[in-house]
């Protein structure tokens, strides 16, 4: 009977306060975690962050413009949208910046097929059978753990490397002698097995943390339980973590000041705030990214929302990032693409790099090749995290 | 004959139940063909048609607003649960209603398709009145035409008030209608651009940004009968004429003349015989029966009949059943959660959960009926069913369920539910189990019955 596995972290979980807990994660290049955010469904990048510089923001879309009075000022024009005061506090002690008017490099608008892109890192749809954030851990001098928050391991964790998945508990637990059992049953399956494995090793760490009780919420609610179930992973000693939220899809009635998005965006900005908080000390050597796969039409469709478009927003947060800043070229909105949409002036790739290599450390050659395959063209920025 | 039994109860139905393998039909091919040409053996019983559901879920939902009237609640969870409570009723009815049929149908290859077509047309319940619309939505345009036309399922999903408020096409208006101009209203492409990519031709089908707007022009005008347009129609399809975008479209390189709602109608009825529907339909069947990334053969085969018979899904599913690969010993498919949780309930002779815990065992679980996270539906490969927080779910709700059960063989268990699937390890690892529960939870969470 093989209790070795399960015994050891089982009893970690039940009984940390007695045992000296070795930790299942410890080996984060140099400490520096990694948190990835994805909203699902295409932020609506120009509600969440107005250019009010821009002369036609009000007649294209003033029914999904905030008040300006009431927008947190960024400088330069642009704001961040009322139900983003965590957001623009973290903006303004140059822990966060925006990048705006930006894109991966896919130009259909298919929410499936821009996720895919985005999580891939490939220049075209279905380039890859694996994630670019997996990709990239493995090339990071020592292995680094990654986990995804919700019950299938997303897209860009998929690979090789084996990633944990993790979403909060609502039934009961079996018992360890069933586990064992299963673990032995499951000994020659190649799916099932590591899946089982995982799970008693990451929930082993959850358990072994206080207060990992996340509540049962759904929707912009239930957002803050899963950052900090998120950031209680890092802290325990994952190095890498990834964040689904879902619902950014508002193709009717958006709303502006208040509504729908105001609601989802308010969310969001409590998870932010929950995500920090559970990091601790360890913020200041955390990078979060938070990215969508494309923007939302410049005009108001006629149902008072926005359909699927192609220049977005995203936000890159964090102790390590040298925020206080709007990222990236401003096209403007005087010329949109495809005659509808915010110009995807930057490619999102720039800051995944950007990232990857000033705060894993990785090589310029490799994420041009291997983490991001053909994507010479889009250069790292200098200066985001350091 | 016995492992071929096995496979038409697990892999084409939706799990054993009863002596199905044991005591198998002479030719489970023919059998499982016979379901198909048999009339539907679903009872709606007392559940309320679509209009009835839209209009109790409105007035209910209407009753005191805590948010202005121009940003009615998106999320469900946005509103008290007090005020919910009808809607609430009528879904909890729906989903036992459909988990109960499922338990306990005799004709399980029929109702896999069912849920298969209902997926591919997603409904999601992500706004209040979709809870109660969504069981309507498949009983009336899914569960009638699951071995008749996909035109004519096609053209029930689409104008189906849950699809046509799912996707916005309710609200959308033509830009140059004067209901346009007067109440500031415009175009939504959400359903024409989901019709295009989910329903019919596939993301690769071919079709561009103008097509999706040709098609979105060309069904503005299909709402639902309410406070503003057909009142005497109230929570059924109507079509508004002054909502209604003017004019031809082209879509696809082909010319349709106004004509109303028969424009859209013209429409959708060639995107039902187009080749690209017919390969991503034969593409999407193939992955369900026989393996996450099919081979080319089976998606030909299904393709040329889908073609053949202008996509008569009752051919196209006896073709399916003619499939050699369909039948490969090898388990290929990971179950869902739902086909888990149903799968699980046949076997062991459970027809029905408490309905107020029902609910609460699918979320657990990870797949509330009508709850997909995208209009793309639940996914259909290993990937998204396997993962380690999933697996772990469905082992507590096993243990779980095993206590509950009680006492019983857990050996006869995998006789009946797996027949020759169950390796001898599972046999092994369930014969020394230390007690009959924990052989049942081991029986449930074997690699066989978690595969089909």
């Amino acid at each position: 009977m093989s209790f070795r596995l399960t015994r050891r972290l089982l009893l970690a979980g039940a009984a940390a306060a007695a045992l000296p807990l070795r930790p299942v994660f410890a080996r984060a290049p140099g400490d520096a975690k990694l948190c990835v955010v994805i909203l699902r469904g295409a932020l609506d990048g120009l509600a969440a962050v107005p250019p009010y510089g821009e002369r036609r923001l009000e007649s294209l879309r003033g029914g999904l413009t905030p008040d300006r009075a009431k927008a947190h000022d960024l400088g330069d024009g642009f704001a961040l949208h009322p139900s983003l005061p965590t957001v623009a506090a973290l903006h303004a002690a140059g822990d966060a910046a925006v990048a705006h008017a930006i894109a991966s490099p896919y130009r259909d608008r298919s929410h499936f097929d821009g996720q895919d892109v985005l999580e891939s890192g490939t220049a075209k749809i279905y380039g890859a059978d694996d994630g670019w954030l997996n990709r990239a851990r493995g090339l990071v001098g020592a292995p680094v753990d990654a986990v995804g928050i919700g019950a299938a391991v997303p897209m860009i964790l998929a690979g090789d490397a084996p990633a944990a998945s993790w979403a909060p508990n609502i039934l009961p637990e079996a018992d360890d002698s069933t586990l064992a059992r299963l673990t032995d049953l499951y000994a020659g399956d190649p799916l099932l097995g590591p899946a089982l494995a995982a799970a008693i090793e990451i929930d082993a760490t959850a358990a072994a943390m206080d207060g990992m009780a996340p509540g049962r919420g759904v929707g912009p609610a239930a957002y803050e339980n899963l950052t900090r179930a998120a950031g209680r992973l890092l802290v325990g000693g994952a190095g890498a973590a990834v964040v689904s939220l879902d619902g950014w899809d508002t193709h009717a009635n958006q709303g502006a000041d208040g509504g729908q998005l105001a609601n989802k965006l308010g969310g969001l900005d409590a998870a932010l705030g929950g995500l920090k908080d559970e990091l601790g000390e360890t913020w200041a050597r955390s990078v979060v990214l938070v990215v969508t796969e494309f923007g939302r039409t410049a005009a108001m469709n006629g149902t008072q929302g926005s359909d699927h478009g192609t220049g977005g927003a995203a936000l890159v947060l964090g102790g390590a990032v040298n925020g206080g800043r709007v990222l990236g070229d401003w096209p403007g909105l005087e010329r949109l693409h495809e005659d509808r949409d915010l110009v995807p002036a930057n490619d999102v790739r720039s800051l995944f790099k950007a990232v990857l290599r000033d705060h894993w450390g990785l090589d310029a050659a490799d994420l041009d090749t291997r983490v991001f395959p053909d994507s010479g063209a889009a250069r790292a920025w200098d200066g985001v995290v350091g | 004959m016995s492992l071929d039994a096995a496979i038409a109860a697990t892999r084409f139905g939706l799990g054993a139940r009863g002596t199905e393998i044991a005591d198998p039909p002479a030719d489970p091919r023919a059998a499982l063909k016979a379901q198909l040409a048999a009339s539907s053996a679903f009872d709606a019983g007392d559940l309320v048609s679509s209009a009835e559901a839209l209009t109790t879920a409105l007035a209910a939902l209407r009753a005191p607003r805590r948010t202005p009237p121009e940003t009615p609640p998106d999320d469900p969870t946005d509103d008290p649960r007090a005020k919910l409570a009808p809607v609430l009723d009528i879904y909890a009815d729906e989903i036992a209603a459909r988990t109960r049929f499922a338990a306990t149908t005799t004709a399980g290859f029929r109702e896999r398709l069912v849920r298969f077509w209902s997926n591919h047309f997603t409904v999601a319940a992500v706004k209040p009145p979709l809870l109660a619309l969504a069981g309507a939505f498949e009983r009336e345009a899914i569960r009638p035409h699951v071995a008749g036309r996909f035109a004519d399922m096609l053209l029930a999903a689409e104008s189906h008030p849950a699809m046509l408020i799912y996707l916005d096409n309710h609200i959308s208006v033509g830009p140059a209608t004067r209901v346009a101009t007067r109440r500031n209203l415009g175009l939504n492409e959400n359903l024409a651009r989901e019709t295009l990519e989910l329903h019919t031709l596939g993301v690769d089908g071919g079709y561009s940004q103008a097509d999706v707007e040709e098609l979105a022009k060309a069904i503005t005008g299909w709402t639902v009968g309410g406070r503003h347009v057909g009142r005497d129609r109230s929570g059924e399809f109507v079509f508004a004429a002054p909502m209604h975008e003017p004019g031809a479209r082209r879509v696809l390189g082909r010319r349709y003349a106004d004509g109303g709602v028969d424009q859209g109608r013209a429409i959708l009825d060639d995107l039902a015989r187009h080749p690209a529907t017919a390969r991503h339909v034969a593409t999407k069947l193939a992955r369900h029966f026989v393996a996450d990334a099919p081979d080319a053969a089976s998606v030909a085969a299904l393709e040329r009949v889908f073609l053949d018979t202008d996509g008569d899904l009752g051919a196209v599913s006896a073709a399916v059943v003619d499939l050699d690969a369909a039948w490969a010993p090898a388990q290929r498919k990971m179950k869902t959660s739902e086909e888990f949780l149903i799968s699980a309930m046949r076997a062991l002779a459970i027809p029905a959960l408490p309905p107020r815990r029902l609910g609460g065992v699918f979320r657990a679980l990870g797949q509330r009926p009508f709850a997909a996270p995208s209009p793309a539906g639940w996914p259909d490969d290993a990937a998204a069913w396997a993962g380690p927080d999933a697996i772990k779910k469905r082992l507590e709700w096993a243990a779980a369920v095993a206590a509950r059960v009680g006492p019983r063989r857990p050996e006869s268990f995998l006789d009946n539910a797996l027949g020759d699937l169950a390796s001898a390890a599972t046999r092994q690892a369930v014969a020394r189990a230390e007690s009959g529960a924990q052989g049942l939870a081991l029986a449930l969470m074997s690699p066989e019955f978690q595969r089909r």
